[in-house]
C-alpha cells in the first residue's frame, strides 16, 4: 500500500509503497527535496527527521545516525519503510559543489562541504 | 629504480552493516573470489582472480561503514623490520603495533600504524601465495590467459584506494619520504601551489597505489578501485551494475588525473567502489603532474569538467 511523504522544506509530495524506500520512492516521482548519496545507508546524506506518521528502517551507519538520534525520528531516507503518511524534515549534507559552478569566484566549479583550510593557516 | 621496498597495497579492510548483501555484491556483482570466512569475527576475505595471494579484500560486519585499514605489501621481512623502525623514528604516525601472524589467515606478522589523516595501514612482507587459477598443467605452468567460472565484473587486482583527511602534508610526508613513494600528480591552489588540495601517490609503476584529499575528518575512506583490462570492460561493468540495480555514482567517464577510465558505484553499505582500466606508467623520473583547483572538475571528471554533487560529499 502506497503512503504519502511530504517534504517540508520543498511541499514536494509522493506516493510510497512500503517496500520501497523512501528515497528510491523521491528519486521515481523526479522530487528533490533530500539530497541523493549513496542509497545504501552509509554516507548520511539523505538524513530526515520524521515530524509526522511512522516508519520501519534497515540498519544504518552509526557515524552518521546515533542510537539517540534514531529514538527520536532521525533517519535515512535510503533505509526508511512506510509504515503511514511521512512528513520529514531535510537534515542531510547540504550540497554546494555544483551550485557554486555559476559563480566568478576563483573557485567557480568546485567547494568543499564544509570550508577547507586555507593556505596559511595550517596548524 | 626496481620496485623494492613497499611494493603494493596488498589488502583492504571494509567495514559492513550486513554481511551477506555485502558478499553478494563482491561475489556476484564485483566478481572477487571468497576465500575465508572467520564465522567469530565476522569477517570474510576475498581476492580477485589474477592476484596471487590468499587475499586482497576483506570485509567486517559491524555498525559503522568504512574502511578498518589498508595493508601495504613489502619485499621482505627485513624491509618489514627497518620500515617499522623508521616509521616510528619520523614520529609522523601514531598507535604503533604489531598484529601477531594468522590473526588474518595465511598471513605473516603486520606492522599497524595511523598515519597523519587518521587512517590505519598496515606493512606486512608475508601472505600465502595461492596462484591465479590459470595454470593448465600445475600453478604458472602452460596458463590460459584468464580462468574459468569468473562471475560478474571480474576485475584482475585491488588496485588503490582513494581517501580523505585533514593533515595531508603529514601523509605525503610520511609516504614520501618515509615510505619511499613518489608524487604521480597533485592538485594545489592556484593561489599558492605548495598549499595540496589532493596528491596521487605511488609506489610502484602504476599511477597511483593510494590517493588523498584534504578534508576536514579524519580517517574517511572515498573509495577502494578494482583494474579492468580494457574500456569496453568498464562499459560492460556499467551494464551488470544497472542489471543488478546497483547504486552507481558516476560513469562510465573518464579521469583527467592518471587519465583512466572509471566508473564509481556503492556497496550495500555505502562504501564507493571504483573499476577502472587505462592510465600510464610512472617512472620514479616521471616528473609530477600538477592540477590547479579551477580545474578540479575536469581533473576528477573529463567529460563533465565538474565534479558532481557526491564526489566531495559522499564518504565512509
Amino acid at each position: 500500500m502506497a503512503h504519502q511523504v511530504t517534504i517540508e522544506s520543498t511541499g514536494e509530495v509522493f506516493g510510497c509503497a512500503e517496500d520501497v524506500h523512501v528515497l528510491a520512492a523521491m528519486e521515481q516521482a523526479r522530487c528533490h527535496g533530500i539530497p541523493v548519496g549513496c542509497r545504501n545507508g552509509g554516507c548520511g546524506a539523505c538524513k530526515v527527521r520524521i515530524t509526522a506518521g511512522h516508519s520501519q528502517t534497515r540498519k544504518m551507519n552509526r557515524a552518521v545516525v546515533s542510537a539517540a538520534e534514531e529514538a527520536e525520528g532521525v533517519v535515512l531516507a535510503c533505509k526508511a519503510y512506510p509504515r503511514s503518511d511521512l512528513a520529514v524534515q531535510v537534515l542531510g549534507r547540504v550540497w554546494q559543489s555544483t551550485k557554486t559552478s555559476q559563480s566568478k569566484s576563483p573557485s567557480a566549479g568546485f567547494s568543499w562541504t564544509t570550508p577547507i583550510p586555507q593556505p596559511g593557516k595550517e596548524t | 629504480m626496481a620496485i623494492t621496498g613497499v611494493m603494493r597495497p596488498g589488502h583492504v579492510a571494509i567495514r559492513v552493516l550486513e554481511l551477506a548483501p555485502a558478499v553478494h555484491h563482491y561475489t556476484k556483482v564485483l566478481g572477487l573470489i571468497e576465500v575465508a570466512r572467520d564465522e567469530k569475527k565476522k569477517r570474510v576475505y576475498l581476492k580477485a582472480w589474477d592476484e596471487h595471494d590468499h587475499h586482497s579484500v576483506v570485509l567486517r560486519e559491524a555498525d559503522e561503514a568504512g574502511m578498518d585499514y589498508m595493508g601495504w605489501k613489502v619485499d621482505s621481512p627485513a624491509t618489514l623490520k627497518s620500515l617499522a623502525k623508521n616509521i616510528e623514528d619520523s614520529g609522523l604516525c601514531q598507535d604503533l603495533e604489531w598484529i601477531p601472524a594468522g590473526e588474518h589467515p595465511e598471513t605473516g606478522e603486520r606492522f599497524r600504524f595511523t598515519i597523519p589523516t587518521g587512517h590505519l595501514m598496515e606493512l606486512y612482507a608475508d601472505k600465502k601465495y595461492v596462484g591465479n587459477g590459470c595454470g593448465t598443467d600445475g600453478q604458472n605452468i602452460n596458463p590460459d590467459p584468464w580462468p574459468d567460472g569468473l562471475q560478474g565484473i571480474a576485475p584482475s587486482r585491488y588496485d588503490h584506494c582513494l581517501l580523505y583527511g585533514d593533515d595531508l602534508d603529514g601523509t605525503v610526508k610520511l609516504f614520501c619520504e618515509v615510505l619511499g613513494f613518489k608524487v604521480a600528480e597533485k592538485i594545489v591552489t592556484k593561489a599558492d601551489p605548495n598549499f595540496m588540495i589532493g596528491a596521487f601517490l605511488t609506489c610502484s609503476n602504476k599511477a597511483h597505489d593510494v590517493a588523498f584529499i584534504r578534508q576536514p575528518v579524519k580517517g574517511k575512506f572515498h573509495h577502494a578501485s578494482f583494474e579492468l583490462g580494457s574500456w569496453e570492460k568498464v562499459l560492460r561493468a556499467g551494464d551488470i551494475l544497472s542489471r543488478n540495480k546497483t547504486s552507481i555514482d558516476i560513469g562510465p567517464t573518464r579521469h583527467g588525473i592518471t587519465r583512466g577510465e572509471t566508473i564509481y558505484f556503492f556497496d550495500p553499505s555505502g562504501n564507493r567502489n571504483e573499476v577502472f582500466a587505462g592510465g600510464y606508467i610512472h617512472y620514479p623520473d616521471k616528473p609530477a603532474i600538477t592540477w590547479y583547483d579551477e580545474t578540479l572538475g575536469p581533473a576528477i571528471f573529463y567529460h563533465d569538467r565538474k565534479l558532481n554533487e557526491a564526489f566531495l560529499s559522499v564518504f565512509t
